[in-house]
């Protein structure tokens, strides 16, 4: 092509003809959007088709009527008698519970397994290294099936494993001690929360003042006050009880605590030794993003060890880890579908069950997608929120 | 927990003196080099130590080699102090191949070779030029050849009949080979500036991404047959690997974005200043340049996928983790899964563990 020709090569006079680029890239998006909408009305006329050919009437009518499923797990109370919507909501619950569940533990095993890679001790950080190259380079669905197999290999509940004393572990999943959680439980732990929230805005303030004439307001007695006296007040006037209840071994079963169904059990160890080896290259690699000399000047100014963790090293090293977290994050509470493998009823396995009940296969799949959708755009936000927040000022 | 030593340009144990002996040199620097890493070391050797030696015990020592056909009675004595590697001579070859018709077996066999044969050479870095593309066009075609048969006197054997290992890497590759050109075109519909274009591409990806696989399949087996004219219908297996083509192209497209980010503007303006069409400018300058830069992360979703494929066990496809699960409904040998999961954990974990290396020493050397 030689570089003093202005005009389009005559190959391409059909464009040319339009002569401007505006029109050319018009006649592209008409064309890509054309072929889009062609084919989603191509598949929706098929669809109806298809649909009142088998009678199925589309929309949401059927949450209304009785789901008629068990769910044997369930966070939220729940009997075959209630709807389809009801039923949902049981689904969602049981995602919530082993992702929330599961984001924090394997947050915590990733770090330690993170930090434990750049150890001093070469046997540590050696089986660091083993543990991250076996869990990520084996399927997800295998470790889950592996899980469940051992789990169901437990001895009965009456030859039940008894690691600690109050803790079973045996086929019928793991039985912890618990403090039976009521109405009264639920303003205590809300006053704490909102102790906490007030806590947090008063301790801005207080660092602002102290920007401001330099002098040093110490906030711990605010975080006693908010989030231990008064919660503790509200516990003594509603007179909460806060024994703990011991599982003990009735006939063949349990009585008392909290049961983790082995599903549920299986489940959680799949998602987070996983997830954890992941997160634990992504803690590393954050570490070791933070440049040498910023521990060689946090230690030439003295700080102690513990200060100099928290107020320089981990900040920096945050901004490297929390964008790749959050994706993990995500990849968590999509892998939680995985449950409908071994039978754990969270929203996909309850939406399969539905459709196969009812046919309703749209709008099935539109809930999982929605489910899905909201909880993605919720954990990325909070993400965002987070990730701006210890992001790089810069003046 | 122990000091953070890994930084870099840490200052090495090493520098010290060297005296003494040098074993006794190392477990100081390594594994004694102060008293909680001593304690830490001793508690850990003894935890690895006895993990070691129950696992010898039962992996080696008590385990049950092989068996008469169809006779596990052997295995039943040893179980649980024992493992019954006897199922794997029983059932390795439903396990890798599936129902595919016994006799024939040769082809998959050949085919899984052929698939390893590719990996490989798509490694070398003097083959990455436009006739690889030729070379995965050939491979694929000789491997569907292979496997539906039908031509040159091989027996024809329809897809309901293949399994195991072979459509694990189906499922993959053609994913990869399919969902790669389709990324290319949404990362550049997601860059380009115009705006119909660019929010189809947005919403596709986003769509594909925020939801998980096993909906999509979910959608690729049950929601299919509603989609098409009445009678019209695909393979179950075809379905499912439009599904993973599907989800491969979202992820892929993101990758290639971020390949198409790191370009230099310059480059654009210069292609664009030449007089290149979008298309020539994009295929000549920006899109070598693009790709080279992800090449690791594209092996690492490849990675990724490899392992994803395993979901269509869901939907009921015979995979190899299928067919692994399959073998073991056999009442005779039902107790020794565990074995059977160990087995196909290790095929796995042989292809991705080759594939993340040679990603690691990508990354080791695209820096110079």
């Amino acid at each position: 092509m030689t570089s003093d020709a202005p005009r389009p090569p005559p190959r391409r006079r059909f464009f040319g003809a339009f002569g401007r680029r505006e029109l050319k890239g018009l006649f592209w998006q008409v064309l890509v959007v054309g072929i889009a909408v062609a084919v989603i009305v191509f598949l929706w006329s098929n669809t109806v088709t298809n649909l009142s050919a088998r009678r199925i009437t589309t929309g949401f009518a059927f949450l209304g009527r009785e789901a008629g499923m068990p769910i044997s797990d369930s966070l939220l109370a729940y009997n075959p008698r209630d709807s389809y919507l009801w039923a949902f909501a049981v689904g969602i619950a049981n995602t919530l519970r082993v992702a929330v569940i599961g984001i924090v533990l394997a947050t915590i095993l990733g770090t330690v397994i993170g930090i434990s890679r750049l150890s001093a001790n070469w046997l540590l950080s050696r089986l660091a290294a083993v543990y991250v190259e076996t869990l990520r380079d084996i399927p997800l669905l295998l470790q889950l099936l592996f899980w469940y197999v051992l789990m169901q290999a437990l001895p009965a509940a009456r030859a039940a494993w008894r690691p600690i004393e109050g803790v079973f572990l045996s086929n019928r999943g793991l039985i912890l001690p618990a403090i039976p959680i009521g109405t009264p439980h639920l303003w205590v732990l809300g006053t704490a929360v909102l102790g906490l929230v007030v806590f947090y805005v008063i301790r801005r303030r207080l660092i602002a003042q102290q920007m401001r004439d330099g002098k040093p307001r110490p906030a711990w007695p605010f975080a006693v006050g908010l989030i231990v006296v008064v919660p503790s007040l509200v516990s003594v006037l509603l007179g909460v009880s806060w024994t703990i209840e011991w599982p003990e071994l009735r006939g063949f079963n349990f009585v008392g605590g909290l049961t983790l169904a082995p599903e549920y059990f299986a489940l959680l160890i799949a998602l987070v030794t996983y997830t954890s080896a992941f997160i634990a290259e992504i803690v590393r690699s954050g570490i070791q993003s933070v440049p040498r000399g910023q521990w060689d000047a946090a230690n030439a100014l003295g700080l102690r060890r513990s200060f100099m963790l928290r107020q320089i090293i981990l900040p920096q090293a945050l901004r490297v880890i929390v964008p790749p977290m959050t994706s993990q994050y995500l990849n968590l509470t999509k892998n939680s579908s995985l449950a409908v493998a071994i039978g754990y009823q969270d929203v996909v396995s309850i939406a399969n069950t539905t459709l196969n009940q009812t046919g309703q296969a749209i709008e099935a799949i539109a809930l999982i997608m929605a489910v899905f959708l909201t909880i993605s755009l919720g954990i990325s936000f909070f993400m965002n929120w987070y990730n701006s927040r210890i992001a790089l000022v810069e003046r | 927990m122990t000091a953070i030593a890994d930084i870099p340009e840490a200052p090495r144990a090493a520098r010290r003196p060297q005296i003494g002996n040098p074993v006794l040199r190392w477990l100081r620097a390594n594994l004694f080099s102060s008293i909680p890493n001593g304690i830490l070391s001793v508690v850990l050797l003894a935890v690895l130590a006895k993990g070691i030696f129950s696992f010898v015990q039962w992996g080696l020592v008590n385990a049950v080699w092989l068996t008469p056909a169809n006779d596990s009675s052997a295995c039943r004595a040893v179980r649980g102090v024992g493992a019954c590697w006897a199922i794997i001579p029983e059932k390795y070859r439903f396990i890798l191949f599936g129902t595919y018709p016994f006799d024939e077996q040769w082809r998959p066999a050949l085919a899984v070779l052929l698939f390893i044969a590719l990996f490989y050479l798509s490694t070398r870095r003097a083959l990455w030029r436009r006739e690889l593309a030729y070379l995965w066009i050939g491979a694929l075609a000789l491997i569907s050849v292979l496997m539906w048969g039908g031509v040159f006197g091989l027996s024809f054997v329809s897809q309901d009949r293949w399994g195991g290992l072979p459509v694990t890497l189906i499922l993959a590759t053609f994913g990869l080979a399919f969902g790669f050109p389709f990324g290319i075109l949404v990362a550049l519909g997601r860059r380009s500036n115009l705006p119909a274009i660019r929010s189809l591409s947005v919403l596709y990806v986003e769509l594909i991404r925020g939801v998980p696989l096993v909906s999509l399949l979910f959608m690729a087996s049950v929601m299919f047959p509603l989609f098409m004219p009445n009678g019209f219908n695909i393979d179950k297996l075809l379905r499912a690997q439009v599904a993973i083509i599907l989800f491969a192209g979202a992820y892929l497209a993101e990758v290639i974005r971020g390949g198409l980010q790191a370009v230099p503007r310059g480059q654009y303006e210069a292609a664009d200043a030449l007089g290149l069409s979008y298309w020539r400018k994009n295929r000549l300058i920006v899109l070598p340049q693009a790709i080279r830069h992800v090449i690791p992360p594209l092996v690492n979703t490849f990675i990724a996928f490899f392992k994803d494929t395993s979901l269509v066990l869901i939907i009921g496809i015979f995979d190899l983790l299928t067919t692994a699960k399959t073998a073991i409904i056999d009442p005779a040998w039902q107790q020794f899964s565990v074995e059977v999961y160990i087995f196909i954990a290790a095929i796995y974990f042989a292809f991705c563990f080759a594939m993340s290396r040679y990603s690691r020493s990508l990354e080791a050397t695209s820096g110079r």
